[in-house]
């Protein structure tokens, strides 16, 4: 008993930088949603294109891939990363092209009503989507971003192939020292299942306050 | 005559093949009540909506107050207005539309005050207090705090009212405001536009189906017909003496239309 104290308190240092993989990563996909996302709707054609080959591209190819770019290809472009940035860059890029649809879909799916009603109050395109869009489309947003938001965290188990000691990794250093496999992969399988709990109930909790008067949700 | 506060200057509005607006002419005086009515289709919303910029000209030239809308000078030249000019403009005109369009994220109050505060900079508790006469105004004072999501069509449509009314724009344009409501909602919408009419000069232009309501309070009615006006003149002569085939046969399909609806309400009460 002792002895399994010791793994699992390994397999919690594992599940401590999986949490942190998780949130920067999220905080670097909600970022990218949003920029890439608005692009693609801008007027100005650059844009539109920029966002677009990034969107196409991270969803065009392997998570796996785009890590080992980060990690390996990277710094043979004089751009050194540590495994850790390469880790949050990988995730956040891909799971932020996903995203960025969400947003674009959320935005296009208010009624133009709204818009019109901005427009003869004579708010600016900008003041538009601050005040009257983006509020009731980030209602629309939010369950998709949950499950991204899942997504992403599943996907923190590839880094482990960088190296990096999330808490797959660590639960593979388990096996591998006292052979049992049922323990240590019982135990991420929990954690996995308990951080994605947080997750879910942190998004439902944030569109039940901002649903307030709106019929996108009910 | 004064100059008119709004100078539609041969219009033409195409949707691809589809002409809404044929090479349409009409003015428009300060203070004055003007009734649009005419078939669907008909393209009177439509001129509301270019007014209010909503919509693209094909071709033509609209001048309010003397000044071009959707044109500006460059060079001594007209080209198509930018969209500062565009902003510009829009000060003098508000609208009110037929699904009221409130944001339904916000509260009643903050619905009538985020345009004042954002495009006039008005600071937020002198917008909040005019926000307040104006809900005083349509009668929704006790509402203030509500989302519009608990409000009747009618509650609606008045603090769509307001809100438009907290920029003081000088042109106000209803599209069709009572359409979307309840039969026994449309009184409480139109006794707000019928004092509107009587304490303030504000230019007011209508698209509307309440035949009875145009014929009491507008100052001239336009009949339309494929984007033509096919008759215009004070609501008696329209309404009781129409020259035009086309304006008698649409109006003795309302009335008629409008006739059945009251007997039938009658029967049912």
């Amino acid at each position: 008993m002792q002895q399994w104290l010791g793994y699992l308190e390994l397999i919690l240092d594992g599940a401590v930088l999986t949490v942190q993989l998780t949130v920067l990563g999220c905080a670097l996909a909600l970022f990218m949603a949003f920029v890439a996302g608005l692009a693609r709707m801008s007027k100005f054609r650059i844009l539109r294109i920029l966002a677009t080959t990034y969107i196409e591209f991270f969803r065009g190819t392997s998570i796996f891939v785009q890590l080992f770019w980060a990690y390996f290809v990277l710094p043979l472009a004089g751009i050194p990363v540590s495994p850790f940035i390469a880790g949050v860059l990988a995730l956040g890029l891909n799971v932020g092209a996903y995203g960025a649809e969400v947003v674009r879909g959320a935005v296009q799916s208010i009624d133009k009503g709204q818009k019109e009603a901005g427009l003869a109050l004579n708010l600016t395109p900008w003041q538009r989507m601050r005040h009257i869009i983006l509020p009731q489309a980030v209602v629309v947003m939010l369950p998709t971003f949950g499950n991204n938001a899942i997504e992403l965290l599943k996907g923190t188990a590839v880094v482990s192939l960088i190296s990096l000691a999330d808490m797959t990794f660590q639960s593979q250093v388990v096996r591998a020292q006292t052979g049992s496999t049922a323990m240590p992969f019982l135990t991420i399988l929990v954690l996995y299942f308990a951080i994605a709990m947080v997750i879910s109930t942190t998004v439902r909790t944030l569109e039940k306050r901002l649903s307030d008067g709106l019929d996108v949700t009910k | 005559m004064a100059q008119p506060i709004i100078d539609i200057q041969s219009i033409t509005k195409r949707f691809g093949d589809l002409t809404v607006l044929d090479n349409l002419s009409f003015q428009v005086q300060p203070g004055e009540k003007l009734a649009l009515i005419g078939p669907s289709g008909s393209g009177k919303t439509t001129i509301l909506r270019i007014l209010m910029t909503l919509e693209t000209l094909t071709s033509g030239h609209i001048l309010i107050e003397g000044e071009q809308l959707w044109h500006m000078e460059k060079g001594g030249e007209l080209v198509d207005a930018d969209e500062a000019h565009l902003h510009k403009m829009r000060e003098k005109i508000g609208m009110v539309f037929q699904h009221f369009n409130l944001f339904p994220h916000k509260t009643v109050l903050e619905n009538i005050t985020l345009a004042p505060r954002l495009t006039l900079g008005v600071p937020a508790r002198e917008a909040e207090q005019r926000a307040m006469e104006l809900l005083d105004m349509v009668g929704l004072a006790d509402k203030k705090d509500d989302k519009p999501a608990s409000l009747s069509g009618g509650q609606k449509q008045r603090v769509a009212i307001a809100r438009a009314l907290a920029l003081e724009p000088k042109i106000m344009l209803f599209d069709e405001v009572t359409s979307a409501l309840d039969p026994e909602l449309v009184d409480e919408v139109l006794s707000v536009m019928r004092q509107l009419g009587e304490e303030t000069d504000m230019t007011m232009l209508l698209v509307t189906h309440e035949m009875g309501f145009a014929r009491d309070f507008a100052d001239r009615v336009l009949f339309f017909d494929h984007g033509h006006i096919i008759e215009s003149g004070p609501p008696e002569q329209i309404f009781t003496n129409p020259e035009e085939e086309r304006t008698q046969s649409f109006l003795r399909k309302v009335l008629s239309a409008g006739k059945r609806k009251a007997e039938k309400q009658a029967a049912v009460l």
